[in-house]
């Protein structure tokens, strides 16, 4: 037989294992029908049967091509993910050897690299305008999954990758060049290993919330928190065949089923979640969080479809120019340049931008940028504030803001010379006066009656070094716990370890505020018990209250556990915000609760944490995240809940931009994306005793990597070790630990500075 | 002078410890399903993370506490008169006859032959250069050891101390003592073999290693 009828029935088995693979088991009769016609075919070529082998083949491809067509239109959101994850995918190579005109990988090379899953390259794109070529460079960064290759580890990048895409891209923000990012991962890989998975993309997001040059991202398998590594971009564009979502389908399905380690959803319960979590490119760009969908061949693309590489080509160009025009100040020419770029018809190619930008493009691109994400997923929580009361807030803000410039950015500046003008004259004044009245002191001092009050001071300054008035040895709380109630006692989980003694509960979860007084071991405590106890009594305001998490994807059967979470708790979503005091210092608190859905963060949180970070930039009060727990996003709001990760990030960093002191207190269990982003970027993080602070708890660990780990894996002594947190307070300390914190730390704006 | 065989037969013919689970404290106690004869299991796991069969529940003001089997084992004996009674601390509960494991025995019979010079003060020792030297080359065994011998440095805080040999002459049989790693006072440090015991030893140590079935 012809060889190159040979490489054509290759070419076709090929195709046809992919369609069985990413059906799995469905269209039986279309699958049966292509196998029947290519091996009859195969059959009578090897035979010698036919005149024209070309020509058959040549039908039998059209055959392939119709019936691709026909299945293209019945796909499902899972046979996406399975689209996404099938070893003949394109991958990241595959678009830098077809999309640009030249790269050098850096930052390793194959497997010998930091971590290979993790691909980043220096690539340039050749363009020409009339007779000129210029030859633009960007910073390419992505994960790489390369075809199936072990060593790439399916794309999960371990904290390590996500370190190197970060240092590369502040690479190319030195140099000036825009960065195009391809996410091409089902997740982080959920280790804690210094820097820790959660840490680092915390950093990444925080990074890339201000990074001066043009992002624009492409999403294929966007799997939460590995996406958001890369993610948070000017513009992202999707492949129309990826999925992005905040778990994987399985995850979910696991979670759904309450499935204990080991067992197996069944595929009904998995097609079911995926396409429930609403994961597609068309739910995505329907929801806001993409911008444009790059439409592949039928049933995704491949390594052999060149006229998508083309069209990716010109989607890539398209975005980054429209990016670096939307800098511009020129509105005129920008509307030109923008109506051009957007014809269809035009060759990106034969059209040149500069995509340097100015030191005032730059800051406008980070604004744009942040604003853009502090817009998204504000219609996909339930805001019941009433109408008069947001006219008012935006009311009351148009008029607080000159007031607190003036306050704040005025007055108190040329206070503080003033005052720091008075003291200097008060001190020589007391120096003048000291030596002034010193003869008629040393002659007061021989007197008789004043030695043995002298001798008196003396000795209760030996007897009495320190004297205990703090809040250190508080004994009497504003609030005790219900279970206070609970007569019986109670086992310290390190009783074996340390032989503590039962504890009476009544004393336990009251007197003791919930710590064993042999190992110091915590019991997990309510929220109302830091509310009450932390804060000065009767100084908590909560605010924005009104907004309530809601079932933003319509996810079945769980508005009722929405509602019954908020009857259970009395609150309205798992985050609450408030002013308060400590000891007269005011702040402003963004609490996650564990209480409420184990603390998941959903797109309500999100906007209450959003709102809390702006109000004490407006404020100028320091901002504290109290974590009194939390799972991670909340997955059944799927990327409603994900998109938090930078939305939030965006605004914290804005605040911490303005000069204010972010500071975070983990309690309990901690995990996953809110600990990867706006918690975990927060310069200044403590944890109370006994918490637990990871990126994913030991079962997801298992199952994804296959190791075992060890009991105390997540323990804050862990995170202290690593430098995730900076120290971990006792709950009796939390009060005088904070208050120290926010006199001794701190930015530049707070208002009692 | 032992008779190394005279033991191992002596391990053969007893292959087994009891345990005595106690009640740890007061406390009104609940028998679980389990019954005498069958097989618990003791504590699981690369770290022991995975508790031992539950044998028992100790309530004491309304607080049980679980009391589990230790090793593994035979259920032998299970004191279920004591079912729903109120019970002192230190009351024998269950009794579980756990059959010692290949390197249970070996240590055993080691144990009880060797001679074991133990460590003075934590600190991390090494052999001295000349020692080493041999043991790289030919092995422990082909060391021996006499009186007043110069055979370790004791190394504390980068305080290093020439530590002398006291016992009686012999090869070194198993070195205990692992570089780079802190020992504790009163631990071996090494297994001092008598010379005219060495080849009894050595075969009672392979005939545990390949007749011995019970493994850990």
């Amino acid at each position: 037989m012809d060889t190159s009828v040979e490489k054509r029935i290759h070419t076709l088995r090929e195709r046809l294992a992919y369609i069985e693979d990413i059906f799995a088991g469905k269209h039986g009769e279309d699958i049966d029908l292509l196998q029947d016609r290519l091996k009859t075919f195969e059959e009578r070529a090897r035979a010698g049967a036919m005149g024209d082998p070309h020509t058959e083949i040549g039908g039998i491809e059209d055959l392939f091509g119709f019936v691709e067509r026909r299945l293209e239109d019945n796909i499902t959101p899972m046979d996406k993910v399975r689209i996404v994850r099938h070893p003949q995918r394109i991958c990241l190579r595959d678009i830098l050897e077809n999309v640009y005109d030249n790269f050098t990988e850096v930052g390793g090379q194959d497997e010998h690299s930091l971590d290979p899953s993790m691909l980043i390259a220096r690539a340039v794109i050749a363009r020409r305008r009339g007779k000129k070529m210029h030859v633009q460079s960007v910073m390419v960064i992505g994960q790489e999954k390369g075809h199936g290759a072990d060593f790439r580890n399916g794309g999960s990048v371990k904290p390590w990758g996500n370190a190197k895409a970060l240092q590369y891209m502040r690479v190319a923000e030195t140099e000036g060049i825009p960065i195009h990012t391809y996410i091409f991962t089902p997740g982080s890989y959920p280790i804690e290993d210094y820097p820790g998975a959660a840490q680092q993309i915390a950093r990444n997001i925080y990074g890339m919330a201000n990074l001066r040059v043009p992002v624009v991202t492409v999403i294929s398998e966007g799997g939460s928190g590995g996406a958001e590594a890369i993610g948070l971009a000017d513009k992202r564009l999707m492949l129309s065949h990826g999925y992005y979502s905040v778990i994987s389908p399985e995850g979910a399905a696991a979670i759904e089923g309450r499935l204990k380690a080991g067992e197996r959803a069944t595929p009904e319960l998995i097609e079911h979640c995926a396409t429930s979590l609403s994961i597609t490119a068309q739910d995505n760009l329907k929801f806001g969080y993409i911008d444009r969908v790059v439409q592949e061949p039928p049933l995704g693309a491949r390594p052999n479809h060149f006229d998508f590489f083309r069209q990716l080509r010109q989607e890539m160009l398209r975005a980054t120019d429209e990016v670096v025009l939307s800098t511009r100040r020129l509105s005129f020419y920008k509307r030109i340049a923008l109506r051009r770029l957007r014809r269809p018809d035009v060759n990106l190619d034969d059209l040149y931008i500069r995509w340097g930008l100015s030191s005032q493009a730059k800051s406008r691109l980070v604004e744009k940028r942040q604003q853009k994400f502090l817009r998204l997923s504000r219609s996909a929580c339930r805001d019941r504030r009433p109408f008069f009361t947001k006219v008012s807030q935006a009311f009351s803000d148009v008029l607080m803001r000159p007031y607190n410039h003036l306050k704040y950015d005025l007055y108190r500046r040329h206070r503080r010379k003033m005052a720091a003008m008075v003291e200097e004259i008060d001190t020589e004044w007391e120096l003048f006066k000291s030596r002034l009245f010193s003869p008629f002191r040393a002659l007061c001092k021989a007197l008789p009656g004043n030695r043995g009050a002298a001798a008196e001071d003396k000795s209760a300054e030996l007897m009495a070094l320190s004297t205990w008035t703090g809040d250190a040895r508080r004994r009497k709380w504003n609030y005790i716990s219900p279970r206070y109630k609970i007569d019986r006692t109670i086992t310290c989980p390190n009783a074996t370890t340390y032989g503590c003694l039962d504890l009476w509960g009544p004393d336990l979860f009251a007197e003791f505020a919930g710590v064993c007084s042999y190992c110091g071991y915590h019991f997990p405590m309510e929220p109302e018990w830091y509310v009450r106890n932390v804060f000065d009594e009767g100084s908590v305001y909560e605010f924005n209250s009104e907004i309530e998490a809601g079932n933003p994807l319509h996810f079945p059967n769980f508005s009722d556990r929405v509602e019954k979470a908020q009857k259970t708790t009395g609150a309205k979503s798992g985050c609450m915000t408030f002013e308060a005091r400590i000891d007269n210092i005011k702040v402003v608190v963004a609490m996650l609760m564990g209480t409420f859905r184990g603390g998941s963060v959903g797109a309500a949180e999100g906007q209450k944490f959003v709102e809390a970070a702006e109000r004490a930039a407006k404020k100028r009060y320091p901002f504290l995240a109290y974590v009194h727990g939390t799972a991670g996003i909340r997955i059944q709001e799927g990327t409603h809940g994900v998109i938090q990760m930078p939305r939030c990030t965006v605004a914290v960093r804005r605040y911490i931009e303005s000069g204010g002191l972010y500071m975070v207190l983990y309690d309990t269990n901690s995990f996953a994306g809110p600990v990867a982003s706006f918690l975990g970027c927060s310069p200044y993080q403590f944890a109370v005793r006994s918490s637990n602070i990871g990126f994913a708890g030991p079962g997801v660990i298992k199952e994804t990597t296959g190791m075992d780990i060890p009991p105390k894996y997540h323990r804050s002594y862990r995170a202290l070790s690593r430098g995730h947190i900076q120290a971990i307070w006792d709950r009796p300390q939390i009060r005088g630990n904070i208050k120290q914190a926010l006199l001794t730390i701190g930015g530049r704006n707070l208002y009692y500075r | 002078m032992f008779d190394v065989k005279a033991l191992l037969d002596e391990i053969k013919a007893s292959p087994f410890r009891k345990i005595i689970i106690t009640a740890p404290h007061t406390g009104r106690v609940n028998f679980t399903s389990v019954q005498p004869g069958e097989r618990v299991t003791g504590p699981q796991g690369l770290w022991k993370e995975k508790p031992g069969t539950l044998l028992a529940t100790l309530d004491r003001e309304r607080n049980p506490k679980p009391i589990l089997a230790l090793e593994k084992g035979e259920l032998e004996t299970l004191y279920l008169d004591l079912e729903g009674c109120f019970v002192e601390a230190g009351t024998p509960l269950a009794v579980v006859r756990h059959y010692m494991t290949r390197t249970e025995v070996q240590n055993e019979l080691l144990k009880k032959t060797l001679h074991l010079f133990t460590a003075p003060e934590r600190a991390k020792y090494y052999f001295t250069p000349e020692i080493d030297k041999k043991v790289r080359a030919s092995g422990s065994q082909s060391v021996t050891v006499h009186e007043g011998m110069e055979l370790f440095i004791m190394s504390r805080m980068k305080r290093e101390v020439p530590l002398h040999y006291a016992g009686p002459t012999g090869a070194i049989y198993t070195v205990y003592v692992e570089p780079s790693a802190s020992t504790d006072a009163g631990q071996p440090l090494i297994g001092v073999c008598p010379p005219d015991q060495l080849t009894a030893i050595q075969e009672a140590v392979m005939q545990v290693q390949t007749e011995w079935k019970e493994e850990a």
